[in-house]
């Protein structure tokens, strides 16, 4: 626990809370594009140098951008003075939590799964590479058909609205 | 004689380093190499600037920049002074925090993407086992700055501009990162010191770059296409289509944070040229043999350089894309190209060396090319323009 993690850590965490405080939703967008990239340099300080940059590529580059677009298409771009709060924050809380306690419970338990794992181990990319093509390459499969299923399905989501405004 | 040439930098390093007490070795040299990167990239900025100047205007039958320095050479750093002395206008109604941030965002990471390129031999700043990973991660960061100056500015022109970027970046950086795939398939690494160093080598004189390979011509093709649509150049500068958007996302900036944006762009255009010269045009490695005694570093920034002014060259030719063509040709042509481009790569990979697969490769890649400029020309109505909505 050194003082980058700390540093890195504040980070994420006030840019996890500005994305639910803050009361404009585009600021909003961009506060979760800090706490995205917190994450990302988390993992750079971990030594995981291809979670990090994924995490960049798809977080950032990707699902911000998504958000970003789809809240200035969706909605009005003026926000109400006093923002938008879901009221039902309660199961939101609960769920978090939930979530949280999980993970927790995982990571203070690998301990226990994983006796042997003493030294940190040196993962390169061309290892990942190899794993996602042999050993974990079904799931890889089903990712894959399962977005290309999603992307057919946008597709023709957009072509159906398209014949309808002739 | 030869060596000190090639390594003039990093002996450079060395001996600044040897003058610091121990302990800040390692510190001083990491500061010492990015200073290096913010005074060169910069510089090179000014050139590039001057060079489509220049360029352009000799292009449309002018002069061009002539009265500061010899040849208009000094016209860059007047336009610096004039961009500092000038106020910094900020709308109203705009959004100051994200209105300031946006420049800041885009010259960070644009420059942080430089870090992973191999200028020269052992002259790259970050060995990364991910380099080519690292360098897309930072560009794909640059979308967000370009949303961030279009939402913040209060502008509908900016923001349609930052719109129309966004959609023109993610589009084209599909098949940016594709043709790339293509040559870490086959030289097997994601280090872009590995790519250089396969393609370092020479028979009968002549250098084994990714380009001259068909598998390698057309990912160069497509990557160079993709990297034009990423750096909002023409043909594809629709983003900031001065006929139809002021200026796009940046209408809204004034004095020195355009400038900022001036330079976030030159630079993004450098490394992305960086970048496809390390990944198809041999990085460091000299064009022939013999020329191996000419230092590394000279050849990089040559190449980047050449890059540069191919690009001038094709905005002083090709008039403006509309946005349905823009968007027509990523996802209709150049992907499922750089797609097959994947393919055939695997098959160059697979075939036996020999002169059997620079045939097989080159007849499925030309094949495809004219099937699908076929098919796409077929489709196109030629004749008066109909326009659809307004009428």
């Amino acid at each position: 626990m050194s003082f980058v993690f700390f540093l890195i850590a504040a980070l994420t965490l006030v840019g996890g809370l500005a994305a639910i405080l803050l009361k404009n939703t585009v600021h909003c967008a961009l506060a979760l594009t800090v706490a995205f990239a917190g994450l990302a340099v988390m993992f750079l300080e971990l030594d995981a140098q291809f979670a990090g940059f994924a995490q960049i590529l798809v977080y950032i580059g990707a699902v911000a951008i998504l958000v970003v677009f789809a809240i200035l298409l969706t909605r009005n771009a003026e926000t109400p003075k006093d923002g938008i709060y879901s009221r039902n924050w309660f199961a939101g809380l609960v769920i978090a939590a939930g979530v949280f306690a999980v993970l927790g419970w995982a990571v203070v338990h690998s301990t226990r799964v994983l006796p042997h794992e003493t030294a940190t181990p040196t993962v390169m990319v061309l290892d990942i590479g190899n794993a996602l093509i042999g050993r974990y390459v079904l799931p890889l499969e089903i990712v894959a058909l399962l977005l290309t299923a999603a992307l057919i399905g946008a597709v023709i989501v957009a072509m159906h609205e398209k014949e309808a405004a002739k | 004689m030869i060596e000190n040439a090639d390594q003039i930098f990093v002996l450079l390093k060395h001996w600044i380093v040897a003058f610091l007490p121990a302990g800040f070795e390692g510190v001083a040299g990491v500061l010492i190499s990015v200073i290096a990167i913010i005074a060169v990239f910069p510089t090179l900025f000014a050139f590039a600037v001057w060079m489509e100047r220049k360029g352009l205007a000799r292009m449309q039958n002018r002069i061009g920049p002539n009265r500061a320095g010899p040849l208009g050479l000094l016209q860059p750093i007047a336009d610096g002074i004039k961009s500092l002395t000038k106020e910094d206008i900020v709308p109203l109604r705009a959004d100051a925090v994200v209105h300031f941030l946006a420049p800041v965002v885009l010259v960070v990471v644009v420059f942080m993407g430089i870090a992973v390129l191999p200028m020269g031999r052992n002259m790259t700043l970050v060995h990364m086992d991910s380099g080519l990973l690292f360098f897309f991660a930072m560009g794909a960061s640059t979308e967000l700055s370009v949303f961030m100056a279009g939402w913040s500015s209060r502008n509908k022109y900016s923001l349609l501009g930052a719109i129309r970027g966004v959609a023109q970046m993610i589009s084209y950086e599909v098949p940016l990162l594709m043709s790339s795939v293509a040559v870490v398939m086959i030289t097997g690494s994601l280090s872009l010191d590995k790519i250089v160093a396969a393609q370092n080598q020479y028979t009968w004189g002549l250098p084994h770059w990714y380009i001259f390979t068909p598998w390698g011509l057309a990912a160069f093709l497509m990557y160079a296409t993709a990297a034009t649509a990423e750096t909002n150049r023409s043909p594809f500068d629709l983003p900031e289509g001065e006929s139809e958007l002021v200026a796009g996302y940046f209408t809204e900036y004034s004095g020195f944070k355009f400038a900022l944006f001036f330079l976030g762009e030159y630079v993004g255009m450098l490394s992305i040229s960086g970048l496809g010269t390390t990944l198809f045009l041999g990085g460091w490695s000299a064009p022939f043999a013999v020329f191996g005694w000419v230092p590394s570093w000279f050849w990089f920034f040559a190449k980047v350089l050449m890059s540069i002014a191919v690009f001038i060259w094709i905005r002083g030719t090709l008039p403006r894309l509309r946005q349905d063509q823009l968007m027509n040709f990523a996802w209709k042509f150049v992907l499922p190209f750089t797609l097959l481009d994947l393919m055939v790569a695997a098959l160059w990979r697979f075939m036996n060396d020999g002169w059997a697969r620079w045939v097989v490769c080159s007849a499925i890649l030309l094949l495809a090319y004219a099937l699908m400029g076929g098919v796409g020309m077929s489709r196109k109505h030629f004749g008066l323009r109909k326009y659809r909505y307004a009428e």
